[in-house]
């Protein structure tokens, strides 16, 4: 009971507190309060109840960008947490080979988002793009602004260039944390490589993994920038994403009642998965201890 | 007195939030008198009241959104059945 006698260390939450009310709470409040008007322009609205959720809800352009986006954050893991595992594992485990391999594999973090947009339009281009060409070279017709799978190859291969780096950073430093005396008695044991892998490594890595798993899918859920820049959400809408999607509504048609509407849908879903691996980030190797 | 025209301010998202509001002072006031421990219901986790109550509003922000999507019946259903659901969570959660 007596932790619940001395308060007083709250009180250094109130500034956080009020910004997060300034720079979230009142804006969600505000478009709570749009989603359920018409708005025309200042001090010019209509209520209409829950009209704008459901034309929302049974808009056929929404659920598009949404499965877009399932289809996308799911690939994204697919392909990144094996492709960053196994580059972790092959990468040198000391010396300056370690040291090189951090660096060329951090440069495409540093990158501005919308710089890498415009970095692949240039790198794709069938005329003067270096695998534009190339790909055109072989005979393979390529074009990402023409047809919608070239479009999504081109967003996938800028995503995984982009993002793998992340995920081989976090289980380096998962690998590079578990004590010899594991590899030891694996080899005392006879185990083999991939015995090794699957029954220290694997379960070693859990903590850095669900991490880099809940890093890659709140970002590739939130994506913007870069297929804003490389393909503007086409062919057509092939690669309009959510965001996409709800700046075209809000910024583009001025559609702010439906736009909010359609934020307040977005944000549950984010909050959802959120909660959702947050608490398998919690759970996490309770097993052991049961 | 501060001008609110700008968050463009209804009656109906007015008494959501004042509700909201109410429900977190209240548990907030309730745990400071007397502190429930975490504990395990029919759900599949140890839960405070405040997960629980998190828990609620979340899944009834679902249910409303499934009721305009799937039905075209009164929004108040899906309150009534929301409201149920969350005393229902409260208590054996």
């Amino acid at each position: 009971m007596d932790k619940w006698e001395d308060n007083r260390a709250w009180w250094l939450v109130v500034p956080v507190f009020l910004i997060v009310a300034i720079s979230a709470i009142i804006p969600l409040m505000t478009v709570v309060n749009y989603s359920v008007q018409d708005i025309f322009g200042p001090g010019q609205r209509v209520f209409v109840g829950t009209e704008w959720f459901k034309e929302v809800l049974t808009d056929r352009r929404l659920h598009e960008a949404l499965g877009n986006q399932f289809l996308f954050s799911g690939l994204v893991l697919l392909i990144e947490i094996p492709l960053g595992v196994a580059i972790a594992l092959a990468m040198p485990k000391q010396g300056w080979r370690a040291s090189l391999c951090l660096v060329l594999l951090a440069l495409p973090l540093l990158i501005p988002w919308n710089v890498i947009g415009t970095i692949w339009i240039i790198f794709t281009r069938p005329d003067i793009g270096l695998m534009g060409v190339a790909i055109n070279g072989l005979g393979l017709e390529f074009d990402h602004t023409a047809a919608p799978l070239d479009a999504w190859v081109t967003v996938m291969l800028m995503e995984v260039w982009h993002w793998t780096p992340l995920v081989v950073l976090l289980a380096y430093a998962g690998l590079r944390a578990i004590p010899e005396a594991y590899f030891q008695a694996a080899r005392i044991d006879g185990a083999s490589a991939w015995a090794t892998f699957r029954y220290i490594q694997l379960p070693k890595m859990r903590g850095v993994l669900t991490i880099a798993v809940l890093l890659r899918f709140m970002d590739s859920f939130l994506i913007y920038a870069e297929p804003f820049v490389l393909t503007g959400g086409g062919p057509g809408n092939a690669t309009t994403f959510l965001s996409i999607h709800l700046v075209k509504m809000a910024v583009g048609q001025f559609d702010l009642g439906p736009a909010a509407a359609f934020s307040l849908i977005y944000f549950l879903i984010v909050l959802l998965f959120s909660w959702l691996f947050y608490q398998a980030l919690q759970n996490v190797g309770t097993g052991d201890k049961r | 007195m501060i001008n609110l025209e700008w968050m463009a301010w209804t009656a109906p998202t007015a008494t959501f939030f004042i509700t909201i509001g109410v429900i977190l002072s209240a548990m907030t006031t309730w745990q400071l008198i007397a502190p429930s421990p975490p504990r395990r219901g029919f759900l599949p986790l140890t839960t405070t009241p405040g997960d629980r109550l998190f828990i609620g509003l979340l899944s009834s922000a679902y249910v409303h959104l499934g009721w305009l999507g799937f039905t075209d019946f009164s929004i108040w259903f899906a309150l009534g059945i929301s409201v149920i659901w969350l005393i229902v969570l409260m208590r054996w959660g």
